[in-house]
């Protein structure tokens, strides 16, 4: 049995197969093909953990991804009456400037990005430093399934089930200084294989930088994600290490992490330096803040279709108000957008 | 009427767009947010039906084929046409019938209050397109024409208020407005050799 999310109707929680159940049927399966079962075993169970989600498209997974599906623990965090976005749309409709500024650019560009060998710098107030092959960086991470809203700046938003890790553990691993305040991140930066990075009339600065003070890190609901919708993440949504933040715009989710830094100094991010009236260094999103362009009391949740368009108001930190209002108590958040 | 079969080519050629896209709207070929794709292209489509129509006085010196003159209404006909449907599109699918928020937007964003003025100035033309308003503004209806030089720097500021992070695409667009702007400018006008047709008295000394 599939699990099929329906594309357009009011799909709840309470609708999907709970996990035991799930389980317990790969364990009769299992018992029942012992023998003949356990050579194929890990590709059997990522075949069946793709085909949570209707029509995934099956990727090439690294060996250290497909080691730790089977001990994932699916739907960790949830949200309630939401749609999951198709996965056709969370993948053909992005924004990775590094592979063009069009929509549909990163889907037909990204395929060119060599995520295999990837390594990741850890540098800065720490007291573990090191430049770490992916597989020994993602080591000691247990992975979560997070199913987040995710809001970009641009008011369109959609529903995205992430796999990763909470930034707290890494913060663990890579035991942070005293003077450590903000933890800063860097996409690659390799004009051969990313188009956006030769234009000549960019205005953005590469690579691209972002950053959380360290508190917003430590948040439980900070991860860094590998994969999405039952799969190591595909390229054109930050393969093979990105950040989710749900509660801030999309532009704060750094995509295809090659450099984690843990700085004593707010760190001056891309959009901020491209326009700060714009972007702000915390990009909460506030339904109550505008961008100076458009407003952002809506959101166009996708798909919308074109006789159905299905617009619906923005939530204070994108619905997250209870696990996050805290971090900002005493701020104006007028100011500190 | 002369050039029958071009005019009918030149209508059939800007028609056919808005409706290619309506029907892959249809078919879900847009993508997840088809609505903002429609509004897209159809603010696109205005910009190069502006630029296509600035062309045809100088292709026509250039040529001095009497065909680029016949479209030239027509073609700045549909540049209005697109501007309705692209106005039409935001209004439903960016506002989503929220008349309210079109007040905050027109009092609040440069890059709509921009976009309204090129829209009200080519109603103006659209308006005046006709024989009757010609005879009627006489030579009065020349000098309101010039309007299509200030539109079209409304329209490319309008374009360029919206652009997040690449100028690539609107420096191509505004060099070619630019170069049409440049070709009006009289000491240039009279340098344009034609190219078939008969020879043209050289210019005369600027």
């Amino acid at each position: 049995m599939l699990i099929k999310i329906p594309k357009s109707s009011d799909c709840r929680e309470s609708d999907v197969t709970p996990e035991s159940f799930y389980l317990s049927r790969r364990q009769v399966l299992g018992a029942s093909m012992a023998g003949l079962a356990v050579s194929s075993l890990p590709r059997w169970a990522s075949a069946a953990d793709a085909a949570r989600y209707a029509e995934v498209e099956p990727g090439k997974a690294p060996s250290w991804f497909t080691e730790k599906l089977p001990s994932i623990q699916w739907g960790a965090v949830t949200v309630k009456n939401e749609t999951i976005t198709p996965f056709k749309d969370a993948t053909h409709y992005n924004n990775f400037y590094e592979f063009g500024t069009d929509k549909g650019d990163p889907a037909a560009n990204a395929g060119s990005l060599k995520t295999e060998p990837w390594s990741v710098v850890v540098d800065g107030e720490v007291g573990k430093p090191g430049r770490y092959a992916l597989e020994d960086f993602m080591k000691p991470y247990q992975l979560e399934e997070r199913i987040y809203r995710l809001r970009c700046v641009e008011a369109w938003s959609m529903v995205i089930p992430w796999i990763g890790f909470p930034i707290s553990a890494l913060l663990k691993q890579v035991e942070p200084t005293s003077k450590a305040k903000y933890i800063r991140f860097e996409t690659l930066q390799d004009p051969k294989v990313m188009p956006g990075q030769r234009s000549g009339f960019a205005l953005i600065d590469w690579p691209y930088v972002e950053g959380l003070r360290l508190d917003e890190a430590m948040n439980p609901l900070a991860i860094l994600a590998v994969g999405m919708y039952g799969r190591e993440l595909p390229n054109q949504n930050g393969a093979p290490l990105r950040l989710v933040v749900p509660w801030k715009y999309g532009f704060k989710s750094v995509k295809s992490i090659v450099r984690i830094s843990l700085v004593s100094e707010q760190p001056k991010t891309t959009w901020q330096s491209i326009a700060a009236d714009e972007y702000g260094f915390y990009a909460n999103v506030n339904p109550t803040v505008d961008h100076p362009r458009w407003t952002q009391a809506h959101e166009r949740r996708l798909p919308s279709g074109l006789f159905s368009p299905n617009v619906r108001d923005t939530l204070m930190f994108n619905g997250y108000q209870d696990e996050v209002a805290s971090l900002y108590a005493g701020m104006d958040l007028r100011k500190d957008y | 009427m002369r050039f029958p079969v071009w005019r009918v080519g030149v209508f059939l050629a800007a028609a056919v767009w808005p409706l290619a896209w309506l029907y892959q709207a249809l078919m879900n070929a847009l993508g997840p947010d088809p609505g903002k794709v429609l509004v897209d292209r159809l603010g696109l489509g205005t910009l190069i039906l502006l630029l296509i129509t600035l062309s045809m006085t100088p292709l026509q010196k250039l040529t001095g084929w009497a065909g680029w003159m016949a479209v030239r209404r027509q073609l700045g006909l549909w540049c209005f046409t697109y501007v309705v449907l692209h106005l039409s599109g935001y209004a439903a699918f960016i506002l989503g019938f929220d008349w309210s928020q079109l007040g905050v937007e027109l009092s609040k964003r440069p890059y709509i209050i921009v976009g309204v003025l090129g829209f009200l100035g080519l109603l103006a033309l659209a308006v005046t397109s006709n024989r009757y308003s010609q005879r009627r503004l006489g030579g009065r209806w020349k000098k309101l024409h010039r309007l299509v030089y200030l539109i079209l720097g409304l329209g490319l500021l309008h374009m360029l208020w919206i652009v997040r992070a690449d100028l690539k695409e609107w420096s191509i667009y505004a060099s070619i407005g630019a170069v049409l702007l440049l070709l009006r400018v009289p000491p240039i006008t009279r340098r344009i050799p034609r190219l078939l047709g008969r020879k043209v008295p050289s210019a005369t000394k600027a």
